[in-house]
């Protein structure tokens, strides 16, 4: 995230002093414990705040009584925090850091669950992480589509519209062919048409690539929702009325306590999704493929010189971000919802988020994407247990923690260098 | 702060400046001349005033050229032909006269030309002139009144429109791509409507207050982004992209508070904002035109004023051009980055206050700011970042969207395609090259037609 103004020079290192950037996290960590021990402590209740590895309250349970939990979490992460400040070897940061958050996080919920209405302090977790897949499912492809995109040195703001277009051609032509596999396929090329104006658009007739991201998005809400008006609406049954993929159970892995449930008694989007961030993790970094795309995003001329065609790279990483994005969106449609306007509502922004929060990497995207995924299906149990935490602000969780990330305060994310940039030979 | 120096650069840099902004700006086919006379609007057909050939004469030549006036035309044109395919293509009643179109091909033509002739001439009915209200006032069945509904109702769309396109275009001038006006407009709306309903002031100055709290909000959000820009070298695009959702959850959260909500209500909608803190009507009660236009037109002379003859708008523009020979020249890039943001911010700001204060709407919904920042991005870019060019711009959105409703409650078609034809004609003002070639247009003078301001995250 280097400004255009000063491109490399502020990333040489310089002598911090004693507050370096580990020191200010730690300080961080340590008020962030310290307000947890102190606040959650007190507003906790004396109930067992139990969390069931069920659906719901009954089965085993992790207890823990809400105030002592509230106040031991705190502490958990107040050490973390002055571990931090004290100053720890570079390999144990990241680590430290995250036993600190989670610290921060139980604190919360052990005095969320305990303060709820009595019969109701439990959070069963297969719920809770089952849920949280399913939220972040759309972001992680949508991400992956941006690492695609983005890798290869095309600015992709139009995830929202890839992944709307995708869900509307999923809905549709799944309803008219009654097949889910045609709908898969027809929101692959959904996407995929989306990505593909994104590429002649950007790459043929450089266009600035955000403003494409931007117009692409408001056309793909304008023409899904003309036709969902002019279609979907008169005759649902004909048009709007997909097939749906079935939970596929696999054996041996869905007997696991608590991730079983949670994670394989689901659709072939969640595989799809995981299996996929595999795959592109492998393919960026271990690959001809990948040394190529990344070498593309990076410097471009350089790709040239050795002989590697830029706009063929680009253009098919956009074109297969636009099929992945595509499928992300029939995610929506061929398993879960019908077809609504901009039903997408956002989400490929969120994507976005995690993208820049996962630092254009596939496995730091599928993590961010799971943060947001949790911090939404939270949002959604509190209000379930009538929290007094508005649901709002743990929506605005995602775009907060992303503005703090490019901010450089939790840590320097940088984009590929040429993303962004037209290649224009010669 | 050092005092900012703009005598450093040379003078007569400045025209090159200027070109090279406005070039950078969009993919368009400014010449450097006309960027000196910025005043003008943006779309005018006739050519500068050189002497030698005939005016007449150039007119002609430039008309078939790809400058700036006929790009956007054809734009215009593409677009609503592929608009007319989207109706076609969503009608099954005129889908089925063409499964047999080898036999009766008059019938598929014919049910075309009706469903997509009515829609467009209901489009320009709603905007801009009805002549069966003309004939109505003429022989007296209906009033005045009717006649000047269209024109009412389009401008009372334009006026936010011209604000945010004004914010966006401000930043771009400036080399920063504001997309937040839509958060800054959302924050400006939230204060305008608590200085609405909250404080009780006399009639005229709490208009004012409330006009001010709206670009006071504005500001505020603009100003995150431009101090993260200027001081961590955040980029502005996706702080500008987080923050619109931020202030979108702060407001859903706002409307449904004791004190803001409507006590008589149980949906999210606020108290209604006071008679005393609302824009006039200018055309009586009937007509929603109000002052908000007004205002609209000032703004845009004043950011043009900003532009072209202040410091600051020189500054913003050598810092939109090439921001390290800007530093070069002495100019903080950093505080004119952030005042850049602030006043980018104002103008989103007053946009919002206007979906309150106006006539569109007087209480906060979760829906209150509708689509005027996003739609603001496509002003400014069709307006070419000018601010005379954006106000026609907003003019053109504010008719399409006003056309829109009437297309839609009397033809059946869509509000959506009006988004549609609106993302599509910037598509194609975007990418001239491509409308060039399809219209085998002449290369305009001078026009380098392929440029783009994209320089990444």
């Amino acid at each position: 995230m280097s400004t255009m103004a000063v491109p490399d020079v502020a990333v040489a290192p310089v002598d911090e002093g004693f507050w370096t950037r580990g020191r200010k996290v730690g300080l961080t960590l340590l008020a962030l414990g310290l307000l947890a021990a102190v606040l959650f402590g007190a507003l906790a209740t004396d109930q067992q705040a139990r969390f069931t590895l069920s659906e719901d309250a009954a089965g085993t349970a992790l207890e823990i009584n809400g105030t002592i939990g509230a106040i031991l979490f705190g502490i958990i992460a107040i050490a973390a925090g002055a571990a931090l400040l004290a100053g720890v070897p570079k390999r144990w940061f990241l680590p430290v850091l995250a036993v600190g958050l989670v610290g921060f996080v139980l604190s919360f919920l052990c005095w969320q669950v305990s303060a709820a209405p009595s019969g109701q302090n439990f959070m069963p977790l297969v719920n809770i992480i089952r849920g949280t897949f399913i939220l972040a499912l759309p972001l992680i492809f949508g991400a992956l589509a941006g690492v695609l995109c983005e890798r290869s040195g095309v600015v992709n703001v139009a995830i929202e519209g890839q992944l709307l277009m995708g869900a509307f051609s999923g809905a549709l032509f799944g309803s008219l062919s009654g097949n889910v596999w045609v709908g898969l396929v027809a929101a692959a090329i959904g996407g995929a048409f989306i990505s593909l104006l994104l590429a002649v658009f950007a790459i043929r007739y450089l266009v600035d690539q955000v403003v494409m991201g931007i117009v692409l998005n408001l056309l793909a809400v304008g023409v899904t929702g003309f036709l969902y008006e002019r279609l979907m609406q008169t005759d649902a049954e004909k048009y709007n009325s997909a097939p749906r993929f079935s939970n596929w159970e696999i054996p041996l892995l869905k007997d696991i306590p608590v991730l079983g449930p949670a994670l394989f008694r689901g659709n072939i989007f969640l595989y799809l999704g995981l299996l996929l961030v595999l795959v592109i993790h492998i393919g960026l970094f271990r690959t001809r493929w990948g040394l190529r795309t990344r070498s593309v995003g990076e410097h471009p001329t350089a790709a040239d010189t050795l002989g590697v065609k830029v706009l063929r790279v680009r253009y098919r990483n956009v074109l297969l971000a636009g099929v992945v994005a595509g499928i992300g969106g029939a995610s929506y449609t061929l398993a879960l919802y019908s077809f609504t306007k901009n039903m997408i509502g956002g989400k490929g922004f969120i994507a976005l988020a995690a993208l820049i929060f996962g630092r254009w990497n596939p496995t730091g995207a599928l993590l961010a994407a799971l943060f947001f995924g949790f911090a939404d299906q939270l949002a959604t149990y509190l209000g379930a247990i009538n929290s007094s935490i508005p649901s709002q602000f743990l929506a605005m969780l995602p775009y907060l923690a992303t503005i703090l990330a490019v901010a450089g305060l939790v840590g320097r994310v940088r984009a590929p260098a040429a993303d962004g940039k037209p290649y224009i030979k010669g | 702060m050092s005092d900012p120096t703009p005598q450093s650069g040379s003078p007569d840099k400045e025209p090159a400046s200027e070109a090279q902004a406005a070039q950078n700006a969009l993919g368009n086919t400014e010449r450097a001349e006309s960027a000196t006379e910025p005043t003008r609007p943006a779309s005018k057909p006739e050519p500068e005033a050189e002497p030698k050939p005939s005016l007449g004469r150039l007119f002609l030549d430039n008309l078939w050229a790809a400058n700036t006036f006929t790009v956007t035309l054809l734009s215009l044109v593409l677009a609503i032909v592929v608009g007319a395919v989207l109706m076609i293509v969503s009608d099954p009643d005129v889908l089925h006269t063409y499964t047999y179109i080898t036999a009766r091909p008059a019938d598929a033509f014919n049910a075309s030309w009706t469903l997509v002739s009515e829609a467009y001439a209901n489009l320009f009915k709603g905007s801009v002139f009805d002549p069966e209200a003309f004939s109505g006032w003429l022989n007296g069945s209906n009033g005045w009144q009717a006649v000047l509904a269209p024109i009412s109702e389009t401008l009372t769309y334009t006026a936010p429109l011209v604000f945010t396109g004004l914010a966006v275009a401000l930043a771009f001038r400036g080399g920063l791509f504001n997309i937040g006006a839509q958060g800054q407009a959302t924050i400006g709306v939230i204060l305008a409507a608590l200085a609405g309903f909250l404080l009780p002031l006399p009639p005229g100055l709490h208009l004012l207050v409330a006009v001010l709290a709206g670009a006071l909000g504005g500001a505020l959000w603009g100003f995150i982004p431009g101090i993260l820009k200027a001081r961590a070298g955040a980029h502005e695009v996706i702080n500008t992209i987080m923050l619109n959702y931020v202030a979108t959850y702060f407001l859903t959260w706002l409307i449904v508070q004791n004190g803001v909500q409507d006590p008589t209500r149980t949906d999210a909608i606020s108290k209604a904002v006071d008679n005393s803190a609302q824009l006039p009507r200018l055309l009586g009660d009937n007509l929603r035109v109000h002052a908000g236009i007004l205002l609209a037109v000032l703004a845009t002379w004043a950011v043009a004023w900003l532009l072209n003859r202040s410091t600051l708008g020189f500054e913003l523009r050598a810092v939109g051009a090439n921001p390290d020979a800007a530093r070069t020249a002495g100019i903080s890039v950093t505080r004119t980055y952030i005042l850049i943001m602030v006043f980018s911010g104002i103008l989103a700001g007053l946009g919002g206050s206007n979906m309150v204060l106006g006539s569109t709407a007087s209480a906060l919904t979760p829906l209150v700011v509708a689509q005027i920042g996003f739609d603001g991005i496509l002003v400014a870019l069709l307006g070419r970042v000018k601010p005379w060019g954006v106000l026609l711009a907003a003019l053109l959105f504010g008719a399409l969207q006003a056309g829109g409703n009437r297309m839609q409650s009397y033809s059946g078609i869509s509000l959506e395609l009006v988004t549609v034809l609106q993302a599509l004609i910037v598509i194609f003002i975007a990418a001239p090259a491509l409308v060039k070639a399809i219209f085998q247009l002449r290369a305009a003078r001078a026009a380098r037609l392929q440029t783009s301001l994209a320089k990444g995250w």
